[in-house]
């Protein structure tokens, strides 16, 4: 078996505020490995973006990482010096954001936006870089590429911008793609199309892809494993047939319920009563407990069991039996 | 494209037509020539006589027409106080002022958009903040306290700079510089730094704030995470977003500074068209003040149309608006 392409252990984010030390991500552990697409899902604030832009390192400050471990095949990447790591940013690893309105600076051709990225990257020439350039517009599917290499961003519909932008992200072959709700700024009609398109470029290429999303129709979709985040750490971790269908954390249950799924046969929305607690104020124990239908004294008193990244499953004291598991 | 800029020259005129016309209305207030052209021993009848003579018998309306008649062929009618043509006057002058002009508008944007993006990217070091604080100064203080501060500090105390004047000048035949000596440029120095530093804290202050919000988009963070260097993040993506709303008030301030060239002149008794204006106020010599007020206004006027065609050469987006092409 290969090495993992991205391996994240015991990582922790912290910010440091006038009254307390904060923890937006807080021991995550999980694997991506060459090919695989892992979804991360949890509500507005769980630490998934945090998460991302710790490992291409482009925490905002004063978010820092503060322990853990990141390795891209192999090697440690989460103490490199800042132009090592630039190195790495969009060679090894691309990023997606959410919204392709913004993502691609207006005063410069999507051409230019693309060979800069090239020749930042790879011992290639400019003539060279724009044939390549040319190519990576014709893959994502614009359609004449050539005569649309020299347009400009405003030029293009919301859903071919964010096509120019997993072209810039792919265009020096990284091994990982970070996309972080690639679709949520996007037509209904689009996204999927967008899914599909990332779906296939990192299969064929190999490429590893973290996608962050909150739609659970997408993960169903696309990705192999799911990671979900609760509070800054890692609720349950597992292959998605097995969350999306069988949940075993409590939290990922209410998601699911919370998610309106034709596939399984849900058309009723049941809501997760309240809401996440604030970083700042975290209960004691599991984060999850004053919400969770199942609580005991052993939730509020201890925390989580910790989740082996390996096995995968949930963070839970009493996780949710279901009949498929017990066999 | 074409229609729009015949649309801009045609309201420029306009505007011109404008402050023509509340120029002209507003020299009656300045006072009546005929008191300082004609000495103690004037009759009555000297006094109508050159009134008749000058035109200032006629209506208002009339004598503004009569100015535009003669403006529209460079002819800007004869100054009261030298008795000569006033155009002959203001070429004389205007190599001056211009002179001190460019190299202040230079020093302003140069200094001003290179200390704005070091503030903006260094924003937490000591070194940006001691150049903000600084530059507080230059936006309070008023150019003749600059003016005199700075030849007390370097004519007066060091002795290092000439105080007045334009020092020794060339005459090339059409235009007289002060470029090609030392003299003349020493003299330079002090007038171009009174007269530029406002606009240059200004220009910086606006570049700073400006960067520091394009520094922000997603389009910046998308660049580093594409691993471009910081110094094309900076220079390439930041900056050029950055110039595009800076450039109006660009473009403004320079005609800011040939406007404000009157006090820098005055103090440093520079001899350009500024001091001219002043000496032509003491003097009520009104075809000098309508001929430097027309030109200011065609100088503003004409800055205005060429920033505005700046945007279209810097932001693609007007241009495929404007030009209806998709
Ligand atoms: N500078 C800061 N100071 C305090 N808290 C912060 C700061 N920056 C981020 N946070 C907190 O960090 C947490 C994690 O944020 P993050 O952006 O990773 O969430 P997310 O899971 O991506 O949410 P979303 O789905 O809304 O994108 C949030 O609770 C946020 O409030
Ligand atoms: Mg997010």
């Amino acid at each position: 078996m290969s090495d993992p392409v991205l391996s994240v252990r015991d990582l922790v984010v912290e910010i440091p505020t006038r009254n307390a030390v904060l923890r937006p991500v807080d021991h995550v552990s999980y694997d991506i490995e060459p090919g695989e697409i892992l979804g991360v899902v949890g509500e507005s604030g769980a630490g998934k973006s945090m998460t991302g832009n710790a490992v291409i390192g482009l925490l905002d400050r004063p978010a820092a990482i503060a322990g853990g471990e990141i390795r891209l095949k192999g090697q440690r990447i989460d103490n490199l010096p800042y132009e090592d790591m630039r190195r790495l940013r969009g060679k090894e690893i691309g990023m997606v954001f959410q919204d392709p309105l913004t993502s691609l600076n207006p005063l410069l051709q999507i051409g230019d936006q693309l060979t800069e990225t090239m020749l930042a990257h790879l011992e290639i020439t400019e003539t060279e870089a724009r044939t390549r350039a040319i190519a990576a517009l014709d893959e994502v599917g614009i359609p004449a590429a050539a005569s649309r290499i020299d347009s400009y961003p405003h030029e293009f519909s919301g859903g071919m911008r964010q096509r120019v932008v997993i072209a810039l992200a792919l265009c020096a072959e990284p091994s990982l793609i970070i996309a972080d709700e690639p679709t949520t700024a996007l037509d209904v009609s689009v996204q999927a199309q967008i899914i599909a398109l990332l779906k296939r470029l990192c299969r064929e290429r190999r490429t590893a892809v973290m996608l962050v999303t909150h739609d659970m129709g997408v993960i169903a979709e696309a990705a192999d494993r799911v990671a979900v985040m609760y509070a800054g750490r890692l609720a349950e971790l597992g292959p998605v047939r097995d969350v999306v269908q069988s949940p075993r954390h409590p939290y990922t249950e209410g998601l699911m319920g919370s998610t309106p799924l034709a596939s399984r046969g849900q058309h009723r929305l049941r809501q997760i009563p309240g809401s996440m607690p604030r970083l700042g104020s975290l209960p004691d124990g599991c984060a999850f407990h004053p919400r969770c239908p199942k609580a005991q004294d052993r939730c509020r008193a201890n925390p989580t069991p910790s989740l082996d990244a390996d096995q995968g499953r949930a963070a839970c004291w009493f996780p949710v039996e279901q009949l498929e598991d017990a066999q | 494209m074409l229609a729009y800029i015949i649309r801009r020259v045609a309201q420029s005129i306009l505007v011109l037509l404008v402050v023509g016309l509340v120029a002209f209305s507003m020299f009656r207030f300045v006072g009546d020539p005929i008191d300082n052209m004609l000495g103690q021993e004037r009759t009555q009848a000297d006094i109508d006589r050159l009134r008749t003579e000058l035109g200032l018998d006629q209506p208002f309306p009339v004598q503004y027409f009569k100015f535009l008649g003669g403006a529209a062929q460079g002819n800007f009618g004869v100054s009261y106080r030298q008795g000569r043509p006033v155009s002959t006057i203001i070429a004389e002058r205007a190599p001056a002022t211009l002179e001190l002009a460019a190299v202040s508008g230079f020093l302003a944007i140069s200094i001003g958009i290179a200390l704005g993006v070091f503030t903006a990217i260094r924003r937490d070091g000591w070194v940006s903040n001691v150049i903000m604080t600084v530059s507080l100064l230059g936006v309070s203080l008023p150019t003749f306290l600059i003016g005199i501060l700075l030849i007390y500090l370097f004519s007066v105390e060091l002795d290092l700079l000439p105080s007045f004047g334009r020092g020794e000048v060339v005459d090339l035949g059409w235009w007289t510089t002060g470029l090609l000596t030392s003299s003349g440029l020493k003299a330079l120095i002090l007038p171009s730094i009174t007269l530029g530093l406002y606009q240059m804290t200004l220009i910086m202050r606006l570049v700073r704030s400006e960067m520091l919000e394009v520094l922000r988009q997603d389009y910046i963070r998308f660049a580093r995470a594409r691993g471009l260097k910081e110094r094309t993040v900076n220079f390439r993506h930041a900056l050029k977003n950055t110039l595009v709303p800076v450039i109006t008030v660009t473009g403004l301030q320079l005609g800011a500074i040939i406007a404000f060239a009157i006090i820098t002149e005055t103090v440093f008794q520079w001899p350009g068209v500024g001091l001219l204006f002043i000496n032509a106020i003491q003097f009520v010599d009104i075809p000098v003040m309508a001929a430097y007020l027309m030109l200011i206004s065609v100088m503003f006027v004409g800055i205005n149309l060429i920033v505005d065609l700046l945007y279209f050469w810097v932001d693609p987006r007007l241009r495929a608006d404007r030009g209806g092409a998709h």
